[in-house]
């Protein structure tokens, strides 16, 4: 049963939902008004109920987005902020500014390449780790399950401090453990000297933080994937990697697709982690798309350059999001 | 198997299971060196998850150890992997700093502000999307969806600007507000994917029993939903609880400060105090895990029911 429903699942939940009540209504000879209000009612209903979602939703992110793209064709300053004057239109100014700025593109390029190995390096690892699950002992699935809960359930700045102390130059236990592989020597070393070195503690946490949903997430799909179809085509002779290629990997896609999406659109926003890793001031070397517009905004105080900044960090996602956007056409068409 | 209704009636039930069955069923057919095969694989799978769970498990198990170390442990070269003396002394110097129960007051305030709101809201527009079809349903699908692209960091400003004019900065309620808006979404797609393994069919039957729809939803639906509202409300809790950047922005008096900030400003006042700062840390996490312990469970498979039965 189960097993017959990914292809066609929403006519089972919806279709035999209305005709029934409404058949039996509709032989009680009515006015024709009192009909149509009725179905006017009833056509009513869902918008009613999403409409409270959909106000909140506008009020509270609706129009800041609309005014985060007004502002990046202004000039507001501190002095407009406070005085709440009306800021100077100045056309595309501040984008000229953004896009001519050297700086800015090696941001991005450095954002786009963090995004990248992160995403990469989490989803291949929550991938074998949630198929290795499926052979494992129940007590040892349980364990996985239980570890990867509390890593889960780390905020991150609890998993910034931890990951900072595992690395502090005098007591950490990373260079102590590094310095137990002959031929090295971490004694002292700062990490974040070098911001490659720096990327690498930071790339670090955010992997560490990103798994458990992921593996968790994919694993909870693979149960989705039916077991008869696993078997029937090992009987029939298909080994590992095909099996997972032509059957277990169409089942879970949609999973896969929207966890990597997800995955890498928060790293891309990445702020936390690098924000409280270097303790709220990050060096330049240090910036990504998301930190570069806060501190262009807060800590420089040009508002509107760090609007410019964030709006275009909202178009490059865009683009880069095209698979997930896709992806999530293809299921608004399935409903 | 066993039918649909039974298993989508508790959803996340299956997955409790031993999980996926190859494994687990007995080897119906070609006897005894396929089994031994399999054991030989999944000895070798047993380690190489315990050793997966060791690397992700080091940090959390670090963090517990060096709160319950006195201070001479912590700053030791080299340093010791296991215990030998344990002590509280760190977790009563965090506690006593001055801004702690105020934060810890904070942030339940908005953690459960955030989640009633949500809550209610969040099970209408569910219900609407999985059990109505209506025109512009798929725009409002892909709307929420999309919401999550957007990066919280990009619209910190105008917020920032927002709640100043509408006076609400350095006050909960604001916070509150802007949670709910990157819980909303988040809650919406999950709920529906716990709504959609109810099926219609037993609201159907309380309709014809004489029930409304609002009946049927709330004497039917609603008690089959619970698990499902737990799980998403504790997960939302979590969210409001580790947030951070924007109760940093939005909250400037102490007494409103959330944990996160309480945490976050320990670190730069004691600077090396490490033993404190991990008690603290401990002390932030540990209700999180807790509570997350008990649902993801049911979060996982309702994200994945989300995804899967699109």
């Amino acid at each position: 049963m189960a097993t017959a429903d990914p292809p066609h699942p929403p006519a089972s939940p919806r279709a035999p939902l209305r005709p029934s009540p409404g058949r039996s209504r509709r032989t009680a000879v009515r006015p024709s008004t009192a009909r149509s209000w009725r179905t006017l009612r009833r056509r009513a209903v869902p918008y009613v109920l999403i409409a409270p979602t959909v106000l909140a939703l506008a009020a509270v992110l609706g129009y800041p987005l609309v005014e985060l793209v007004l502002l990046s064709f202004q000039d507001m300053t501190r002095r407009e902020l406070f005085a709440g004057t009306e800021p100077p239109w100045v056309g595309l100014d501040q984008y000229r500014t953004v896009l001519s700025d050297r700086f800015f593109w090696v941001v991005v390029g450095r954002t786009a390449l963090f995004t990248l190995v992160c995403t990469v390096a989490t989803m291949v690892t929550a991938m074998l780790v949630a198929l290795l699950l499926r052979q494992v002992s129940p007590w040892v699935r349980l364990v996985t399950g239980a570890v990867l809960v509390a890593v889960w359930a780390m905020p991150v700045m609890v998993a910034a401090a931890v990951f900072r102390w595992l690395v502090d130059p005098e007591f950490g236990v990373a260079n102590w453990l590094l310095g137990l592989v002959p031929g090295l020597s971490f004694d002292r070393h700062n990490w974040f000297e070098d911001p490659w070195q720096g990327f690498a503690v930071i790339a670090a946490v955010v992997i560490w933080g990103s798994l458990p949903f992921a593996t968790i997430t994919l694993q909870a799909a693979l149960t989705q994937v039916p077991p008869e179809l696993e078997e029937a085509a090992r009987v029939d002779g298909a080994e590992g990697p095909k099996v997972f290629r032509h059957i277990v990997f169409p089942v879970i896609r949609p999973a896969f697709v929207m966890v990597t999406s997800l995955t890498a659109i928060w790293t891309f926003g990445v702020f936390n982690q690098i924000w409280l890793m270097r303790s709220g001031t990050p060096e330049k070397e240090y910036y990504l798309l998301g930190v570069h517009s806060f501190i262009e905004s807060f800590a420089v105080n040009r508002y509107s350059t760090g609007a410019a900044i964030a709006v275009i960090t909202v178009l490059l996602l865009l683009a880069g999001a095209v698979v997930y956007v896709r992806q999530l056409v293809r299921m608004g068409e399935a409903e | 198997m066993s039918t649909d209704g039974s298993i989508d009636t508790v959803p996340g039930s299956r997955r409790t299971g031993p999980g996926p069955a190859p494994a687990a069923r007995p080897p119906l057919r070609p006897v005894r060196r396929r089994g031994q095969r399999r054991r030989g694989r999944s000895r070798r799978a047993n380690t190489l998850a315990l050793l997966f769970c060791a690397v992700m498990a080091f940090p959390v198990y670090w963090m517990l150890l060096t709160a319950l170390r006195p201070a001479s442990e912590i700053r030791r070269n080299p340093p010791r992997l296991w215990p030998s003396g344990l002590t509280l002394e760190n977790f009563r110097r965090a506690m006593e700093s001055e801004t702690f129960w105020s934060s810890v007051r904070a942030s339940a305030l908005v953690g459960v502000g955030t989640v009633l709101v949500s809550l209610v809201i969040g099970v209408l527009a569910a219900y609407a999307v999985a059990r109505y079809s209506f025109l512009g349903r798929r725009v409002f699908v892909l709307a929420i969806l999309s919401i999550q692209m957007i990066p919280l960091a990009g619209l910190i400003i105008p917020l920032y600007l927002l709640l100043s004019d509408a006076g609400l900065t350095d006050s909960l309620t604001g916070v509150v507000l802007t949670y709910l808006v990157f819980m909303l979404p988040f809650t919406v797609w999950l709920l529906r994917g716990f709504v959609v393994a109810v099926p219609a069919e037993l609201e159907e039957a309380a309709m014809v029993d004489g029930c409304t729809r609002a009946g049927a939803f709330r004497r039917v639906l609603l008690p089959l939903l619970a698990p499902g509202l737990v799980a998403t409300s504790v997960y939302s809790l979590v969210q409001a609880w580790n947030e951070y950047v924007l109760a940093y922005v939005l909250l400037s008096s102490d007494e409103k400060q959330t944990i996160s900030i309480w945490l976050v400003s320990f670190q730069t006042t004691f600077g090396t105090d490490y033993g404190a700062l991990m008690a603290g840390a401990t002390l932030t996490a540990l209700p999180v895990v807790v509570f997350f312990l008990f649902v993801q469970r049911r979060v996982a498979s309702g994200l994945a029911a989300g995804a899967v039965k699109g």
